[in-house]
């Protein structure tokens, strides 16, 4: 059965169709990637996904249960767990605060159990001499790690990445790469959203392509970027 | 001696406006909803002890202590049903609902208990004072300084050691990502107005037995309350007792000159730091 389903989800800002009989499921455990030239919907698909936004039309299941209609605290509650494109950390807690939120609140962790499981997410993504610093101090970088470290500590079974490797450096990314493949490996289902084909595609197992709010492919990475109609669409490339 | 002695009685005042500020502070604090009914409510939890100490025949201590899980109950609902529905981008809202609950509670205590100033009676302790030197310091002022300071206390040591004040903190720094870490923005801030309204008990237990009050003394109890927040700095508890200390020192000093000085004394006090520093003496908040 699949972790995550969405059937027939549509979404429309004003004439807009930001999101368009969205269909596509996830398995547990599998990770999915998301491709799309810019404003083909990427975000706001996560945002349906995750609740901030309310879709018109469809319907949206989480672990078998129905959860098109539940506020956003509930789906992190269900295991949800996301990054954001633009890192949105707590700016005036500290780094370690920060993931304590989301143990307590969002794993529903004592406080003796979040410090511990916190801890370590902390030494897993890199983050353990910033421990202390006020989020509102980080490097880019250092952010987008925040952003996954938190995450993280919501103890997800699906984790939501946006674009977390753009801006990154070759090897700042390569490590970015090897944290993720890590936390895959653990069993957490993954939808990343990402630019940086090469990173994504040492991750995932299928590839979906969005574009103008539309699914226009979803498969095998290799078929994926065969696809004469996904190369001239994502890649501008004239066939 | 004397001006020793008017420092002393201004501290002790300041305390008691450190604590009519505490809780505006923290709902500040957290939603950034200015409370135009704290006084108010200040003086109702002071009517709700005057009952149980004049109707059931307790000691104002334990009428605090009977009265503050109900006036949590009170603010829990009051934020649940009514003012998180007014929170948003637009800052008027809070403002028109908050300044109309207001006018309900004052008329509704002065149906209640008609125009009459009142007081709390606390016995022998009204009286009972304690000599440190050349100075008299009065029992209940200072454990209502005591009580201050234990509350700024209690206060930081919730919103920076515990799960809930990491919560109250995350949701005041944004609350659409505190949701997506499993946290109810909008309990949160119930939460947060019950909190203030046990300080709001707190303060009204001292304002009730020091002096008298009456349905309508709510908006100047607001506006001292106002001055002690801005007087110490927007976002620090500390701040705040500092502020209501000089708010209360300037007001004694006023009155050793001239009695009819105290509170303008005040006032001018709170325009010389509004001039001197806009954004008062111990800011914390950055926006």
């Amino acid at each position: 059965m699949s972790l995550l389903q969405l059937e027939s989800v549509s979404k429309r800002f004003g004439a807009l169709t930001v999101a368009d009989e969205i269909s596509f499921s996830v398995g547990e455990g599998e990770a999915l990637g998301i491709i799309g030239p810019n404003g083909a919907g990427k975000s706001t698909l996560f945002n349906l996904i995750t609740g901030n936004i309310a879709a018109d039309r469809g319907t949206i299941r989480f672990g078998g249960a129905d959860v098109t209609r539940a506020p956003p605290m509930a789906r992190c509650l269900y295991g949800m767990g996301r990054t954001f494109q633009i890192p949105q950390p707590f700016e005036k807690l500290t780094v370690f605060e920060n993931l304590l939120v989301a143990g307590s609140f969002g794993a529903q962790r004592s406080e003796a159990g979040a410090y511990d499981r916190c801890a370590g997410i902390l030494a897993d993504t890199g983050l353990l001499d910033k421990a202390n610093v006020p989020a509102g101090r980080l490097s880019l970088l250092q952010r987008k790690r925040l952003e996954l470290a938190r995450a993280l500590a919501t103890e997800p079974r699906l984790l939501l990445l946006d674009e977390i490797a753009g801006g990154l450096t070759e090897a700042e990314c390569r490590a970015l790469v090897a944290t993720i493949r890590a936390i895959h490996a653990k069993g957490v289902a993954v939808i990343w959203i990402e630019h940086v084909l090469h990173a994504l595609t040492s991750v995932v197992e299928r590839l979906l392509v969005l574009n103008f709010g539309r699914v226009i492919g979803i498969g095998a990475p290799t078929d994926i970027m065969a696809s004469r109609n996904v190369r001239e669409i994502y890649l501008g490339i004239e066939v | 001696m004397s001006f020793i002695d008017t420092i002393v009685q201004g501290v002790l005042l300041g305390s008691l406006y450190a604590l009519f500020a505490a809780g505006l502070s923290l709902v500040f604090g957290i939603m950034r909803l200015v409370n135009l009914a704290h006084g108010d409510l200040i003086v109702l939890a002071a009517f709700l002890l005057l009952v149980l100490v004049t109707g059931l025949g307790l000691h104002p201590f334990l009428a605090a202590l009977v009265a503050a899980p109900l006036m949590f109950g009170a603010g829990w609902a009051l934020q649940y049903v009514l003012l998180n529905r007014t929170l948003g981008k637009d800052v008027l809202p809070p403002l028109l609902v908050t300044f109309g609950l207001s006018i309900v509670i004052q008329n509704s205590l002065l149906e209640g208990f008609s125009a009459d100033s009142r007081r709390i009676s606390a016995g022998a302790l009204e009286t009972a004072s304690i000599g440190f030197g050349p100075v008299t310091v009065g029992f209940m002022p200072l454990l209502g300084f005591l009580s201050a300071v234990a509350v700024i206390v209690g206060l930081n040591l919730l919103i920076y050691r515990s799960a809930i004040g990491r919560a109250f903190r995350a949701t005041s720094d944004d609350a659409v990502t505190a949701g997506l870490m499993g946290i109810r923005p909008q309990r949160i801030f119930a939460m947060a107005t019950g909190l203030a309204m046990v300080v709001v008990t707190i303060a009204a237990l001292y304002l009730g037995t020091r002096a008298n009050f009456d349905p309508t003394a709510g908006p100047a109890r607001l506006i001292y309350a106002f001055e002690a927040v801005i007087i110490g700095g927007l976002g620090s508890l500390w701040g705040t007792l500092a502020g209501g200390v000089i708010l209360g020192v300037a007001q004694t000093l006023g009155a050793a000159v001239n009695p009819e000085w105290q509170i303008l004394a005040g006032h001018l006090a709170f325009l010389a730091v509004l001039l001197i520093k806009p954004r008062g003496l111990f800011p914390r908040a950055v926006d």
